[in-house]
C-alpha cells in the first residue's frame, strides 16, 4: 500500500472546466456537491483506503522568522496570485493507478448545472517507509 | 453496572485516595487503572459496593506504583506511616476536584482535558478523539496539567466561575468524536449543581438543557445547519425544556443575576414560542441589555443587534452594530442578514458570500454559501 495526498486548490491550479463560483450555483446543486463529497469519503472508508481529509479556511497568512528577539514577519492575507490550498484527502491505496483513478472521480464532483466541475486536483505520493528486508 | 454510572464515582474515589495521603496525579492514575479493571472485570454483575471496590483496587494500584518507583521511597514511608484518615470529612471531595481541575493556573484546554479525565472519568483516548488530536498529545497535555496543579492544596476553596467556564467550553465543543461532550458537560454541571447553591451554576445548567433540547432540530437530514427560525419546533425536546425552565426560574427567583442566567433566559424565551412569529423579541432585547451590562462582551452586543433587528426593524439592528469590530466572528453574517431583511438583496448576497469565506466551521460556511446562492438565484429571477 502507498499513501497519496490529493490536494484541492482555491487558487494556484489551472482553471476547472466548469468554473463557476459556488455562490452562483442553485441550492440543489450545492446539496448534490456536498452529498457527492461525503459519499466519496464514506466509500473509501468502506474499501479501507481512506486515511484523512480536512478542509481549510481560505483565510491565511505567510509568516517568517525575523531574527532573535524580533517578532515574526507576516505577509498579510494571501495575495491574489498566491497558491491557496482548500483542503486535502489522504488515501492509502495499492497502486499509483488507483490513486489517479480516485483523484479523477473526486474531480468529477458535480458543480453548476449539476455537471462535473472537472477541477484539477494535485496528486502527491508520500515517501514510503524503508523496507526492513532490502535484499 | 454501566460505564457512565461507574464514571460518576471517579471524583469521589480520587478524593478518598488524596485524603489517605496520595498526591493528586498518582491518585488520578490509580483510579483510571482501577476503572479499566472494573470495565473488564464486571461484565454482568457488579460488586455490591462499587465505590468501596474502586477505592480498594485504586489504593492497591497506587501502592504498587509507589513501590515500583524507588525514587518515591520517601513518600512510601509517609503513606505507610500515616493512619487512614476518616473518609467522612466535611469537605466534598468531588467539588474539590472540580476546583482543582479548573484551577486558574491551567490554560483552558488543559483544564478541559483534566476535568474530563479526573471529574468525568473519561479515558485519555476518548478525550483525544473528541478533540481530534493524537492520543499521545492529549496524554502529554493531561500530565502537564497535573504537574501544574501538583502544588495546589486539595482542601482550598476554589472559584466556581472558572469551573463554569470550563464546563461551558466542554458543552460548546459538542458533537465530534465518539463521546457526546454536550451530554457529558450536562452530566458534570448537574453533578455540580447538586453540590453547590450558586445561581450561576443553575443558570449554566438551564442554558445547557435548553440548548440541548433543540439539538434534534438543529441539523437537517442531509447534515446541514437549520437556523432557529426554520427549525421544526415539534422536534424540540419538551422534557428538557421544562426542566431547563424550572431550573432557571428557581435561580432567577433568588435575584442574583449573572451572565449564564441571562443567556438561559434568552434561550428560554425562544423555547417558549410555539412558532417563530410568536417570539417575544422585545423581551429578548431586554435580556440582551442585561447581558451586555453584565459582560460588556462584543459577542453579546452582536447578538443583541440581531434581536433589535427583529424587535425594531433591520435599520435599527444595523445601527446597533455601530462600534463593533467587523472582524468579530459572525459579524459579516449578521450584517448580511440585516441587509436582506431590509430588502437590499444585492448587498446581502455579496456579504453572505464574503461571510462564508471567513466562517469558523464547515456547517456555517455551507449555510452562508447557501444563503448567498439563494439570493443570487432570486436576483437572476
Amino acid at each position: 500500500m502507498a499513501k497519496y495526498l490529493l490536494l484541492k486548490h482555491y487558487r494556484g491550479a489551472p482553471a476547472a472546466v466548469n468554473d463557476v463560483p459556488m455562490d452562483q450555483w442553485s441550492q440543489e446543486e450545492i446539496s448534490a456537491h456536498m452529498q457527492y463529497m461525503n459519499d466519496f469519503a464514506a466509500r473509501l472508508e468502506g474499501t479501507g483506503e481512506f486515511v484523512d481529509g480536512q478542509a481549510l479556511s481560505p483565510e491565511g497568512t505567510f509568516v517568517r522568522y525575523d531574527g532573535e528577539g524580533r517578532p515574526p514577519v507576516t505577509d498579510g492575507p494571501f495575495a491574489e496570485t498566491k497558491d491557496l490550498i482548500a483542503g486535502w484527502m489522504v488515501i492509502d491505496v495499492e497502486t499509483y493507478d488507483r490513486a489517479i483513478e480516485l483523484a479523477g472521480e473526486l474531480s468529477a464532483a458535480p458543480g453548476a448545472g449539476g455537471k462535473p466541475i472537472h477541477e484539477w486536483l494535485e496528486v502527491r505520493p508520500f515517501y514510503g517507509v524503508q523496507p526492513t528486508a532490502t535484499e | 453496572m454501566n460505564e457512565s454510572l461507574l464514571r460518576e464515582l471517579v471524583p469521589a474515589v480520587i478524593g478518598v485516595l488524596v485524603r489517605r495521603g496520595a498526591d493528586f496525579a498518582a491518585a488520578e492514575d490509580a483510579v483510571q487503572d482501577a476503572l479499566v479493571e472494573a470495565v473488564r472485570g464486571w461484565p454482568d454483575d457488579s460488586p455490591r459496593d462499587p465505590k468501596g471496590w474502586l477505592v480498594t483496587v485504586a489504593w492497591r494500584k497506587f501502592l504498587d506504583a509507589v513501590r515500583a518507583d524507588a525514587s518515591r521511597r520517601r513518600r512510601e514511608e509517609l503513606v505507610e506511616a500515616e493512619p487512614t484518615p476518616d473518609l467522612g470529612t466535611a469537605v466534598d471531595d468531588t467539588l474539590q476536584l472540580y476546583f482543582l481541575c479548573a484551577h486558574p493556573s491551567l490554560t483552558p484546554a488543559s483544564a478541559v482535558a483534566l476535568t474530563l479525565r479526573a471529574v468525568g472519568g473519561l479515558t485519555t483516548r476518548q478525550i483525544a478523539r473528541a478533540y481530534l488530536v493524537p492520543e499521545a498529545t492529549m496524554a502529554q497535555r493531561i500530565s502537564r496539567a497535573k504537574r501544574t496543579v501538583s502544588t495546589v492544596r486539595f482542601d482550598q476553596p476554589g472559584d466556581v466561575t472558572t469551573v463554569l467556564r470550563v464546563l461551558y467550553l466542554v458543552f460548546n465543543e459538542g458533537y465530534s468524536g465518539d463521546v457526546d461532550l454536550a451530554a457529558e458537560a450536562i452530566r458534570l454541571t448537574r453533578q455540580l449543581a447538586a453540590r453547590t447553591n450558586q445561581e450561576e451554576v443553575a443558570g449554566l445548567l438551564a442554558l445547557m438543557l435548553l440548548h440541548h433540547a433543540r439539538r434534534p432540530a438543529r441539523i437537517g437530514a442531509d447534515g446541514r445547519l437549520v437556523p432557529l427560525a426554520e427549525q421544526d419546533r415539534g422536534l424540540w425536546n419538551t422534557r428538557l425544556i421544562s426542566e431547563g425552565v424550572d431550573v432557571l426560574q428557581a435561580a432567577l427567583a433568588r435575584d442574583r443575576l449573572g451572565e449564564f442566567q441571562a443567556q438561559a433566559a434568552i434561550v428560554a424565551l425562544h423555547a417558549d414560542a410555539q412558532t417563530v412569529e410568536e417570539t417575544d423579541w422585545v423581551q429578548i432585547v431586554e435580556w440582551y441589555d442585561e447581558l451586555v451590562r453584565l459582560t460588556d462582551s462584543p459577542v453579546a452586543r452582536l447578538n443583541r443587534a440581531v434581536a433589535v433587528g427583529e424587535a425594531d426593524g433591520p435599520r435599527a439592528g444595523l445601527a446597533a452594530l455601530a462600534g463593533l469590530d467587523p472582524s468579530l466572528p459572525r459579524h459579516g453574517a449578521v450584517v448580511a442578514y440585516l441587509h436582506e431583511r431590509d430588502g437590499d438583496v444585492v448587498t446581502a448576497a455579496r456579504l453572505y458570500a464574503q461571510a462564508a469565506r471567513s466562517a469558523p466551521n464547515i456547517p456555517e460556511r455551507d449555510h452562508l454559501m447557501r444563503q448567498a446562492a439563494r439570493l443570487n438565484a432570486q436576483l437572476r429571477g
